[in-house]
């Protein structure tokens, strides 16, 4: 029997985006732990609360949202979900709060360690599962919480009043950080971290933009790795000199034919919803292999905050896609699908986030209408094995196909 | 030219084999589906029943959730555009096919010119698939085909209204345990799918002329109760259960003549 032979990865070029993006994203874990080894202060923090606070305290992150995406994408999710539930938590809940909640009572995970937490940090921009989430864990911990209400938004922007209501939460979640941590805010910090956020911001943002090209410069499943930068470091100088260096690359690319998409670009679609990371591989392959590309989707600009004043910073942190209505979150599909010439939409109905499913197959319905484009919708989880069936996605992504096919 | 369709499903396989894209020449089907034998006993059924030879067939289009493990075919299509492609050749002026197999219910739109346009399945959950019919039939030592006759006999339908296969079952145990009667709740079990795939077809949008296809269509009391739920009439055809295999061998024919041109 011949012996297998494997495969040595090919060495990734330290110039390139992909190189710089990763260590960021992974320097962020190990920046963490050696901060907690050396005794310094530990936040654990919600992916759409202001970043600013934190790193302009000087404070080491964690995002435990992130940490359960790696956890499950690495093979772990149903275990750490099974370690949640043994302690009564649902399987209805949301898999990377049972992730977390699970991490928070072993203290190990091998597929992706953090540093415990000194203080929370939370907002309900997301969902309110977030609340009794960071509740829990402030229990279970004994560690003190600091809540950012930022409210669902009825209307289509943030009014005035939202903006003041949720400016001032900001600045008391500053002096309770400063009081427990003993530490000082400095303004001009601010200003820096502030600018290097939206410099990051802008030209991720613009990086994505480049799907506009038909062909696509770029697979839309490198958005859903590279956006983890966005999750964790976006207030670093270092993120947006790596985000310039995507744009720089994608648009080389356009210049010169190239793409990261293997395969002829038959089909585009917009993906919905969070990824299904542990199935990444079997969901981007399906769609790869069919020759659809995902050239565009709301989960990765979603990341992407850009502002010119601090009402700005504090009105784009109330419009993130879970806190604004259908009409509007259906209008900013609706101008992505259409700047990246997108012929069909695929949905993840994501167990887990019951809040970004609930009203799917709605929005699903207006999109398509409006676009003019099919939809088609399959269900699975954003951290949880047992929500998925690889069977079901490739009918739907294989009908989805058939009819993009018949409108050419 | 003789083109063969072979549908792969979660419960039975089903062939057909077209003359001319149109005529139905031969056919057969077997229980058993993905992973069993069934597809090899339904191809070794067709080709005993029917005088064309394998080599006679000019190509083979494989559909159904067994397709991609079969070897053999000249080509996959999904079962959503199989059930429209041969619906739509039993009703030329088809719109609308509710398509409610062993594993998943689907409802498929089609355009004017035939085309599939949209469709809707059902999610993770048997509920509303023959699968929660044959629990349900499991429960009541009854045979699955005989629930429409029974529940033509119902008086008093009895209300399901658990939406999962698994508290239904239990529901019904307690109704049998209440002393209903069997017709009553037979017509109760039926409605309750009826009711489900329903929905999914408000959401795909009916538009007249409207079919069953799958093996469920069979069922008279479903049939009813969707044609009272979504207020049109639903068509019949013996062959509802073969439409899947008769798209599958139309595919092969399209592909062919395009071929040709």
């Amino acid at each position: 029997m011949a012996e297998e032979v494997k495969k040595t990865p090919r060495p990734v070029d330290p110039n390139s985006a992909k190189y710089k993006l990763g260590k960021i994203a992974s320097d962020a874990y190990v920046d963490a732990i050696e901060a907690k080894k050396q005794g310094k202060p530990v936040v654990w923090i919600s992916s759409n609360f202001p970043v600013e606070i934190p790193e302009t305290l000087g404070l080491a992150t964690v995002y435990p949202e992130n940490q359960a995406a790696g956890i499950a994408a690495r093979g772990a999710g149903q275990r750490m979900c099974e370690v949640a539930e043994a302690d009564g938590y649902s399987n209805d809940i949301c898999a990377y709060a049972r992730i977390s909640l699970a991490y928070a009572k072993l203290r190990e995970c091998p597929e992706q360690e953090v540093a415990m937490p000194d203080a929370l940090l939370c907002c309900n921009n997301i969902c309110n599962c977030m609340i009794k989430w960071y509740e829990n864990l402030a229990l279970d911990l004994n560690i003190p919480l600091i809540m950012l209400d930022i409210p669902f938004n009825p209307d289509y922007d943030p009014t005035p009043e939202i903006v003041e209501y949720v400016g001032a939460q900001f600045w008391d979640a500053v002096h309770q950080l400063e009081d427990i941590f003993n530490i000082k805010w400095d303004d001009e910090k601010f200003k820096e971290v502030t600018g290097f956020s939206c410099t990051a911001s802008r030209a991720w943002l613009d990086a994505t933009s480049e799907a506009c090209h038909i062909p696509s410069p770029f697979n839309g499943f490198d958005l859903l790795n590279h956006m983890a930068v966005m999750v964790t470091a976006r207030g670093k100088a270092e993120a947006g000199e790596a985000m310039n260096v995507l744009l720089k690359e994608y648009k080389e690319n356009h210049a010169t034919g190239k793409s990261t998409f293997r395969e002829e670009e038959k089909y585009r679609i917009m993906f919905e919803g969070i990824a299904c990371w542990p199935y990444l591989r079997v969901t981007s392959r399906g769609l790869r292999d069919r020759g659809i590309n995902m050239v565009t989707t709301i989960y990765a600009d979603a990341f992407g905050f850009d502002y010119n004043s601090f009402d700005e910073m504090i009105a784009a942190y109330c419009s993130v896609p879970n806190s604004i209505n259908l009409e509007k979150s259906r209008d900013k599909r609706i101008k992505l699908c259409k700047a990246n010439h997108v012929e069909g939409l695929l949905i993840h109905n994501n167990r887990s986030c019951k809040l970004w499913s609930g009203f799917m197959a709605e929005m699903g319905r207006q999109v398509g209408a409006e676009c003019g484009i099919p939809v088609a919708h399959f269900d699975g989880d954003q951290a949880d094995p047992r929500n998925f069936s690889e069977a079901q996605y490739n009918t739907r992504v294989e009908g989805l196909m058939e009819i993009m096919e018949a409108n050419k | 030219m003789y083109t063969l369709g072979i549908d792969i499903g979660s419960t039975t396989s089903k062939c057909v084999i077209l003359k001319d894209g149109e005529e139905i020449v031969a056919k057969s089907i077997q229980l058993g589906g993905l992973g069993t034998d069934g597809p090899s006993a339904a191809l070794a059924e067709l080709w005993n029943a029917s005088e064309i030879k394998e080599s006679d067939i000019a190509r083979t289009t494989v559909t159904g959730y067994g397709r991609m493990k079969f070897e053999g075919g000249d080509d996959e299509a999904s079962e959503l555009t199989c059930h429209a492609l041969g619906g739509r050749l039993v009703y030329p002026g088809l719109r609308t096919v509710i398509d409610i197999g062993g594993q998943d219910a689907k409802v498929i739109s089609l355009s004017e010119d035939g085309r599939m346009s949209n469709f809707v399945m059902n999610d993770k959950c048997a509920a509303g698939t023959g699968r929660f019919l044959d629990v349900m039939a499991n429960i009541l030592k009854m045979d699955v085909n005989d629930f429409g006759s029974c529940a033509a006999a119902s008086t008093e339908e009895i209300a399901i209204s658990s939406t999962c296969t698994v508290f239904a079952e239990s529901e019904v145990i307690s109704q049998l345990a209440n002393g209903v009667k069997r017709e009553d709740l037979v017509a109760g079990i039926c409605t309750s799918v009826a009711v489900r795939v329903a929905a999914l077809a408000r959401r795909a949008g009916v538009k007249e002329l409207v079919c069953m296809s799958g093996g469920v269509a069979k069922n008279e009391a479903v049939r009813r109760a969707l044609e009272k739920s979504l207020d049109v009439d639903i068509a019949f055809d013996p062959l509802a259960q073969y439409f899947g295999a008769i798209g599958a061998a139309r595919y092969s024919y399209n592909k062919l003549i395009k071929q040709q041109r």
